[in-house]
C-alpha cells in the first residue's frame, strides 16, 4: 500500500513515520501541508512534532492546512488516517475525533517509554495485535491529556471506541487513561504515544510499535 | 476601522494547569489570599469598516472556528471604542 505521511511546518517525526511504514511493507509517500493532493495515497499519517509552533493551540492551524481538506474528505470516505500525537491532537481539531488533549496535569513534559494495553484491534491500525496486547513504545509529549465529556468518555467506551489505555502510571492525566481513540468505524485512530519509534532493536524500547505499521496489510479494511 | 475583542477561557470544569502554576507561584511572592487563578487568551481583531452586527457575526464565527476550541474553552466577543483607533491614525 501507499501510505502518505504528512510534514507540516513544526512536524518533528515525519522521517521516522515514513521509515516505520517502510518497515510495515509499505511505500511511504511524503506528503506537504501546502498541497492540496494526497498523491493516490492509500492511507495516510499524520505524525508528531509542533506543527506551527503549537500556537493558538496544539494542532488549531494545521487543522485548517490546505492538505487538511483533502485528508478530512478521505477520512470520511473511509481512508484509514493515524494521527500520532500532534496528529492526535489535529484529529481532534478537526473534530474527527471526538474530545480535545490539554496540557498535561501535572504540568511537565513526558518523555518515557510507556507501557499500553491495545484495546481495539479491528482497526486498519492494530489489526497485527491480539486483543489486549500489552507494549511498550516511547511517549513523549506536553499537551497529553485526553479529555472530553463524562457522556463522550462513556460513549467511547460503550462502542469499544477506546483503541489505546495507559498501563501503570496515567502519563499525563488523560481521562480513564485514555492513550488513544477511534472513530465509530476504525479507520480514523489518534494516539498519543509513539509507535513509530519502537520498530527497530537498534534504538527505541523495542519493536512493539511495528504492529500500527503492518496492520494495514493484515486489515484489508473494506 | 472596528477593534474587537475576544475573550477565550477554559471551561470551569477543565483542569487549566497554567492557572494552577500562577497560583502557586503567587504566594512565594508574598500575595497571600489568593484562592484561584484561570489563564485564558485575549485577541484584537480589527475589521474594515464600521461596527455593524454582521462584522460582530463575522467575529464571533472566527471564535468559534478558530479562536477557542468549544470542547475545552468558552468565549466572549466585545466591541471596544473604535472611535480611539480611529483617532489614533
Amino acid at each position: 500500500m501507499k501510505v502518505g505521511v504528512v510534514t507540516f511546518p513544526g512536524s518533528l517525526d515525519d522521517v521516522d513515520a515514513r521509515r516505520a511504514v517502510k518497515f510495515g511493507g509499505h511505500e511511504a509517500v511524503a506528503l506537504w501541508h501546502g498541497d492540496h493532493d494526497l498523491k493516490g495515497v492509500d492511507a495516510v499519517v499524520l505524525p508528531g512534532g509542533f506543527s506551527y509552533g503549537d500556537y493558538l493551540r496544539c494542532g488549531a492551524i494545521s487543522r485548517f492546512a490546505p492538505v487538511m481538506t483533502e485528508v478530512i474528505e478521505a477520512a470520511g470516505k473511509g481512508m484509514p488516517v493515524l494521527g500520532i500525537c500532534n496528529g492526535f491532537q489535529i484529529l481532534c481539531e478537526s473534530h474527527l475525533l471526538p474530545g480535545a488533549l490539554i496540557r498535561n496535569d501535572h504540568r511537565k513534559f513526558a518523555c518515557r517509554d510507556q507501557r499500553l494495553r491495545i484495546e481495539r484491534v479491528d482497526t486498519p491500525w492494530t489489526a497485527a495485535y491480539e486483543a489486549n496486547a500489552e507494549i511498550t513504545v516511547v511517549l513523549k509529549n506536553g499537551e497529553g491529556g485526553y479529555i472530553a465529556d463524562e457522556a463522550t468518555l462513556d460513549r467511547l467506551e460503550g462502542e469499544g471506541r477506546v483503541v489505546a489505555r495507559y498501563v501503570g502510571d496515567n502519563p499525563n492525566g488523560s481521562l480513564r487513561d485514555i492513550a488513544g481513540i477511534s472513530n465509530e468505524r476504525g479507520n480514523i485512530v489518534g494516539l498519543m504515544p509513539h509507535p513509530e519509534h519502537a520498530v527497530e532493536d537498534l534504538c527505541g524500547p523495542g519493536t512493539d510499535g511495528l504492529g500500527f505499521f503492518t496492520s494495514l496489510a493484515a486489515a484489508a479494511f473494506a | 476601522m472596528a477593534r474587537y475583542v475576544v475573550d477565550v477561557m477554559p471551561k470551569p470544569e477543565i483542569l487549566d494547569p497554567q492557572g494552577k502554576a500562577v497560583l502557586g507561584a503567587l504566594p512565594r511572592l508574598g500575595f497571600d489570599g489568593v484562592l484561584d487563578v484561570r489563564q485564558g487568551k485575549r485577541f484584537e481583531v480589527e475589521i474594515e469598516g464600521d461596527a455593524t452586527d454582521a462584522s460582530l457575526a463575522e467575529v464571533r464565527q472566527m471564535a468559534e472556528t478558530l479562536l477557542s476550541n468549544p470542547v475545552i474553552e468558552d468565549f466572549e466577543v466585545r466591541l471596544v471604542d473604535h472611535t480611539v483607533a480611529e483617532a489614533a491614525r
